[in-house]
This record gives C-alpha cells, structure tokens and sequence, in this order.
C-alpha cells in the first residue's frame, strides 16, 4: 500500500510534498521520491491520495 | 552586464526640454499635483512600479523570482514543463529557488541593475498555494532591502487565507488573473482545481474558483492594497466575457485591469495549443481593451514575462543573473540605485512638463487618431536603432493626447548575415494597421523595403521624448488654420 512518482513525468513542482499527509514525499537530488514505509495512501485521513489529487501530470503519482 | 540595461547617461545625453507649465495628464513627482490622472497618495505607490504605471515602465526594472513552483488548479492556457531559456511566457523559468537562493539573487540583482524597483512571486506556479516560500523570501529580502516593492500574483483560490499576512508584510501590489466570473465559462478554461484536500472539475471547480477570487480581491482592496487583476482573452471563450469581468472587478475595488492575449503555440505543450484554440490578434486585442475603456484602469503595456524575468518590461536579462553568475555571498551596494532615482526624478519631471506642453496644443486637432510605433529602450526617448528593436512600443494620438496602448514583438532585424530579408517580411507583418514607425536611426535598405510596404520610418526625432515629437509629428499634418 505506497504511491511511487514516475520521475520522467514528473515536473518537480513540489505540490506533492506539500500536500503528503505523512511527509512521505521528498526530494532526491533533482526528482521527487515517496517513502513507502511511510506513505498510506491517505488511507483514513483523506477521500484520495493527495499526491494523485494535485497532481499537474496525470499518471505521474501512482500506486506502487 | 547585458546591453539591454540602459546606462546611466543614455537617460541624461538629450537637451533638457524647453518647456513652459504643466497642465493635468501626466504632470509628475513635484508639487503634490495628480499624475496620470492619479490621487498623490496612489502616484507615489505607482510611480516606481513598472508593471502599475506604463510612465513607471520606462525607466524601472522589476524581478521575479521563481520560488512558487507548485500550484493548486490547472489552466488550459498554462503548462510549466516546457522550459527554454529564449521564451518568454508566464510559467515559463531556468530555474527554481530556494527562498535563501532567492534572497541571494536579490541582492546581487540590486547591486547590478540600479532600474531595479519591484521584488515580484509569479511561480511559475502560484506565489500562495505554498505561501510560506514566498513569504520566507520577502522576509529575508526586507532585511536587506526594506525599500523594494514587494508584489505577488496568484490565481485567487487560496488567496482569502491570506489576506491578513500580505497586508502585514506590505506587499502592497497583488494581481489576481480572472478570466470569468460565470462558472459555465470557467469550466472551459479551468479543467480542475485543487481545494479543500480534493480535486475538483468542471462547474464545481469554477464555482469556488470564481466564489475565492472575487473574495479575495475584496477584501484585499479594503486593506488597501493595489489589485491588478490579469485577464488572459481567448478567442470564442471568454472574449466578450471579459467586458461582464470587467464590471464585476470595479465593483470590487480593483485599481487596474490587464486583459492578456492567449499565447497558444502547439509547441508550448498547453491544452489549449494542442487543440488548435487560437490567441486574438492585435487588432481584437485593442478592440476589446477600447470596449473596456472607461471602467477600471487599463494596462496595456503588458509583456507577459516569465516568472524569473528580470529587467526593464521587455528588456529581460534574466540568463544573465542565475544563480551560477552570481557571487556566494553577495554585498548590496546601494549607490548605483540611489543614483539612478535622482537621475530619473529630474528627467520624469522634466519629460512630464515637455510632454504636457507638447500635446496641449492637441486638443484643437480634430483629425482622426492615428497608430504609431517607437524604437526605444528606455526613458520614455526615441533612442533605439530600428535594427535593434526586439519589440515595437505603440502609441495613439489624437486630439486628446499621446498614449502607449500596446506592443508589437519583433526580434531583431539587425543581426547579420543571412535571413535579414525573412525577417522584415516578419517585422511588417508584426507592424499590421500601423504606417508609421519611429526610430533613433534606420539604414537605407530597410528604409526602402519598408517604404514599399506602406510604412513610413522617421529618424529625425532621435533621442526626442515620445511625446514631444509624436506629438509634433501629429501637429505637422494639421492645416494650417489650426495651428495659428
């Protein structure tokens, strides 16, 4: 149960880690990566998971 | 630095006009009087801002400085992926800041261009989606800077949760882009919004979109802050709409309204390019601004500048001042700035007394308004060889005066060698409905290639004010009964 970022779609917004519940989502040199041991899906806290929500890029932010 | 910040003594080489009194428009910085139809209290708040006063816009640099990456709705007109160095488009930057990055290029920026007056947050995604950057990022910047504006622009969605600490960090310039206030207009432009820890679309998302913004732009404007208010005009969409966008802003206090047109190239990657929407030309641009004429304050001088733009309006220097061209740290200099605002303060009131003299005389004329164009690369002067002009400023004059109501690009003529020929064709095709350019210098062959187009290039006024030689341009064509 983790979300994974497709990090040749990914634009590095940030939006993700701004919205990540769990402070799963942080930056790795010049790309965004989830932490799986901490990333519940949002399971509990919110209707989706907030990293696919805001997302600008479809398919970028999903699940492992 | 780069050539395109204009040197100190390219303001001052012209002969000081000759000139008499000072009549209402445009009558400057002295005396308390009303400038540019202005309060004196909303003048000095304006009078530096380059992007807020198209007088302003002449002799001041702002800089943006892209520590917003993220935002929160997603526009049909906007794609922030497609990054190149030689674009210049909203949501378009080299790269993205740290607020202590951005506090470093600041001060290093200061130092080096002394035009600079405005700190703006313009993304390249929204400056208060992640409203803690760009608050670190003034903070910071008032340490050391406490005189620069300070200026943001946003969407709107998330701005109501933030009016208090934009209002107590004096950040008094905000621009809020509406481009409708009826969400069945707004779903074609808006296909979802972020908010309230879900995704929304459709006329759901352009409902609160719509309810955030105008009351956002309220109570800002009760706080006193000046809201600029961009309207992106899309062709079959919203075009007409923006007249409806128009009234709604007045009565919610906004100070200026700058209608934008679509940038829409299919090579930009947006929804909009890709389905083969198409931006207005300039022609529907200056219909739709003269339709508005009369409601809030235009701004017409508008370059649609990237969001880590850097530099006079349409000057950007911002390749050369990343973040690898710039010192680690930094020492502000605070001479080269302090000295170029006395120079200005004499030459605006200098320019505004000519120009008032200058087009007083107007007022008798009742020949037809006539569109024109001007080489300049600064200053409010005639002082840019056409060769070099990267853009055309366009002015109007009639009876009632001499105004900047727009721009025309056009990159430039004289770069040599081959190709030079393609690029007239370019240049005239840019210049459509104007037939008469005026320039610093023009060489012969473009002269005459241009003659055969229909378009008349004057170089005598060279280094002139605008106002006083297109004013006396203007002059010269009316009968002789009227100029006795």
């Amino acid at each position: 149960m983790a979300y994974q970022i497709v990090a040749s779609t990914c634009t590095a917004c940030g939006a993700c880690e701004f919205e990540c519940p769990n402070g799963a989502i942080r930056m790795k040199g010049d790309i965004f990566i989830v932490d799986s041991g901490k990333c519940t899906e949002c399971d509990g806290a919110h209707d989706s998971p907030q990293c696919a929500a805001v997302c600008p890029v479809d398919g970028t932010c999903i699940p492992l | 630095m780069s050539s395109a910040i204009i040197p100190l003594n390219a303001l001052g080489r012209q002969k000081s006009a000759q000139t008499g009194g000072c009549s209402a428009q445009g009558c400057g910085s002295g005396g308390g009087q009303a400038a540019d139809g202005l309060a004196p209290d909303i003048w000095q708040r304006v009078k530096d801002h380059p992007c807020y006063s198209d007088e302003a816009h002449h002799y001041f640099a702002r800089m943006h400085v892209a520590v917003a990456p993220a935002c929160n709705i997603q526009c049909n007109y906007c794609n922030r992926k497609f990054d190149c160095a030689n674009e210049s488009r909203p949501g378009v930057t080299s790269e993205r800041l740290s607020p202590e990055q951005a506090a470093r290029k600041v001060v290093a920026v200061a130092s080096r261009v002394p035009q600079l007056s405005v700190l703006g947050v313009a993304g390249p995604g929204d400056a208060l989606y992640d409203a803690r950057r760009t608050f670190e990022t003034f903070d910071r910047v008032a340490e050391v800077l406490p005189d620069l504006t300070f200026c943001l622009s946003t969407n709107g969605l998330a701005l109501p949760d933030w009016v208090d600490e934009i209002a107590a960090r004096r950040i008094g310039h905000v621009t809020v882009t509406v481009n409708m206030v009826d969400p069945e207009v707004g779903a074609r432009i808006y296909p979802w919004i972020f908010h309230g820890h879900r995704r929304w679309t459709g006329l759901d998302a352009a409902r609160i979109l719509h309810e955030r913004q105008m009351e956002g732009l309220e109570r800002l404007a009760a706080k006193g802050v000046l809201v600029k208010v961009n309207s992106v005009m899309i062709p079959g969409v919203n075009d007409d709409h923006l007249v409806e966008v128009n009234r709604w802003i007045r009565e919610r206090g906004a100070f200026l309204h700058n209608v934008v047109p679509l940038i829409s190239d299919p090579g930009h990657g947006t929804r909009f390019g890709l389905d083969g929407q198409r931006g207005p030309n300039p022609a529907e641009l200056k219909g739709l601004q003269d339709r508005l004429d009369g409601g809030v304050r235009l701004m017409r001088h508008c370059r649609q500048c990237r969001a880590d733009a850097v530099g006079l309006l349409g000057e950007d220097v911002s390749q050369d001042v990343t973040l690898d061209k710039l010192p680690e740290t930094p020492v502000y200099d605070p001479a080269p700035r302090a000295a170029y605002r006395a120079v200005v303060e004499r030459e605006r009131e200098d320019r505004h007394r000519a120009a008032a003299a200058a087009t007083a005389g107007l007022a008798r004329s009742g020949l037809p308004a006539r569109l024109v164009a001007v080489c300049t690369k600064g200053g409010g002067r005639i002082n840019q060889h056409f060769g070099h002009a990267r853009e055309f400023q366009v002015y109007e004059v009639d009876g009632r005066g001499v105004r900047m109501i727009g721009h025309r690009r056009a990159d430039n003529y004289c770069l040599g060698g081959d190709g030079d020929d393609d690029r007239l064709d370019d240049i005239i095709a840019a210049l459509a409905g104007i037939d008469t350019v005026f320039a610093a210098k023009i060489g012969h062959c473009p002269k005459r290639d241009l003659a055969k187009a229909g378009i008349a290039v004057i170089d005598s006024y060279a280094h002139d004010y605008v106002e006083t030689a297109l004013a006396d341009w203007f002059q010269a064509a009316l009968p002789a009964a009227f100029t006795a």
